[in-house]
């Protein structure tokens, strides 16, 4: 994990936050977990369905390409600033199935509003 | 104050009326207990969420909702004392010139209000993109406070920081602006976003709106009016009442209702249908006697 790590929030899934920088960093997980790559542009994120087992723990790694997009799914209690340019990581394990929405919670335009997707938890 | 007839115009525009007896919840006052210092009667409008600069299927006539809503205020019989904007007055452009654009044509419609003492703030449209710079050249501070006729009102941004949130500076400042009401003062919050989680969710939240909350706890009547959800919606923290507006432009979905907070469908039958603006009118309560009964003797 690298120095700029900023923000942890131990809540419901356990989840970790830290950036990084895009180049060189982004290889240095320093667990096991499943990586995936979420990028996050005006005005969606790709991939916008994210599919976890329970108890998988996975590491989220957010790539905001041309604003200082939020990421935030309240049933989780994960939230974070992206930074335009770098690669901010997640850490989570979903204790529970079901599906948790997530969305931009940092006001980026015309579309802001439609700037969501989901994880889907399956058993 | 208001007559029968004004009330038919605000309903045929979806219009309502808050009255604010007690200045708490509506119509009834959730703290009669608790004795609130004198003020004059009064009634100021709220409108919100014009959006000017929107074009789109979600409303056809979006060149003149907000027109009409102007006509309709100037046209109510008894004009209020004053009319207050909660926020989105135009939709969001990332062109810095569009969005002053918008601002001045704005302007340039509500300067056709009779009533000339009009209080503004922003929404995250007009002032999210450049933390409230252009909404500044237009309008002035965006928050501030004011008094009239022994009523305190606070205007809070929550918009204009990234993330919408008030901002450290800004919870500063309230707290010392409070800090010379006295706690039995009557104290209207007018602001964008809901001061509280209504639908997490949909970002329908303020990320530090319970430590504006926290700050305001302490005195007794406290009404908090906003905008943002495009929809009437009432709610209670404590003993705090939190109102928000129709819009002037589209309404939106019920808190939560749907996957999708997208607008309600434009109902060419019924173009106004879940827009309009609303008076809230302070009524002094009338006297009320607490009647004991007691026997001959007491033991
Ligand atoms: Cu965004």
């Amino acid at each position: 994990m690298t120095a700029r790590r900023r923000l942890a929030l131990a809540l419901a899934s356990c989840a970790l936050i830290s950036i990084g920088l895009a180049i060189g960093a982004t290889n240095s997980s320093d667990d096991q977990s499943r990586v995936i790559r979420i990028v996050a542009q005006r005005f969606s994120y790709t991939p916008s369905e994210i599919v976890l087992k329970k108890g998988e723990a996975v590491t989220l790694e957010l790539e905001a390409l041309d604003f200082a997009h939020g990421f935030n799914v309240p049933d989780l209690g994960i939230r974070a600033d992206l930074v335009e340019g770098q690669v901010t990581r997640v850490q989570l394990t979903p204790e529970k199935s079901g599906v948790y929405e997530f969305h931009c919670d940092n006001f980026c335009g015309a579309d802001h509003e439609q700037m969501d997707g989901k994880i889907i938890v399956q058993d | 104050m208001t007559d029968r007839r004004d009330f038919m115009k605000l309903a045929a525009l979806g219009g309502g009326a808050i009255f604010l007896s007690g200045l708490a919840g509506c119509a009834q006052s959730p703290s009669k207990s608790s004795p609130m210092a004198a003020y004059d009667e009064f009634y100021f409008v709220q409108l919100s969420d014009s959006h000017w600069g929107y074009k789109g299927p979600d409303n056809p006539d979006s060149a003149n909702t907000l027109k009409k809503a102007v006509a309709t205020v100037n046209a109510l019989e008894t004009q209020p004392d004053f009319i207050v904007f909660t926020g989105d007055l135009t939709h969001t452009t990332d062109d810095p010139l569009e969005r002053r654009r918008r601002l001045s044509e704005f302007r340039d419609i509500v300067s056709a209000l009779r009533v000339k003492d009009v209080h503004f703030m922003p929404g995250e449209h007009d002032a999210s993109l450049d933390r409230g710079a252009a909404f500044k050249e237009f309008f002035g501070p965006s928050n501030y406070s004011f008094d009239h006729k022994g009523v305190h009102f606070i205007v809070v941004d929550n918009v204009s920081e990234p993330g919408a949130t008030i901002g450290a500076a800004q919870l500063a400042w309230l707290q010392s602006d409070l800090g010379s009401v006295a706690k039995d003062a009557p104290i209207v919050v007018f602001t964008h976003r809901p001061l509280f989680d209504l639908a997490p969710k949909w970002d329908w939240a303020t990320r530090d709106g319970a430590q504006a909350i926290d700050l305001l706890m302490p005195y007794r009547h406290v009404t908090v009016f906003y905008g943002h959800i495009h929809q009437e919606n009432h709610h209670m923290t404590g003993h705090i009442a939190h109102h928000s507006a129709k819009s002037l432009i589209f309404p939106l979905p019920a808190p939560g209702s749907q996957e999708k907070r997208t607008p309600v469908a434009w109902d060419p039958q019924s173009p106004n249908k879940g827009l309009g603006f609303r008076e809230v009118e302070a009524e002094v309560p009338e006297a009320e006697y607490k009647i004991a009964e007691y026997p001959v003797t007491r033991t």
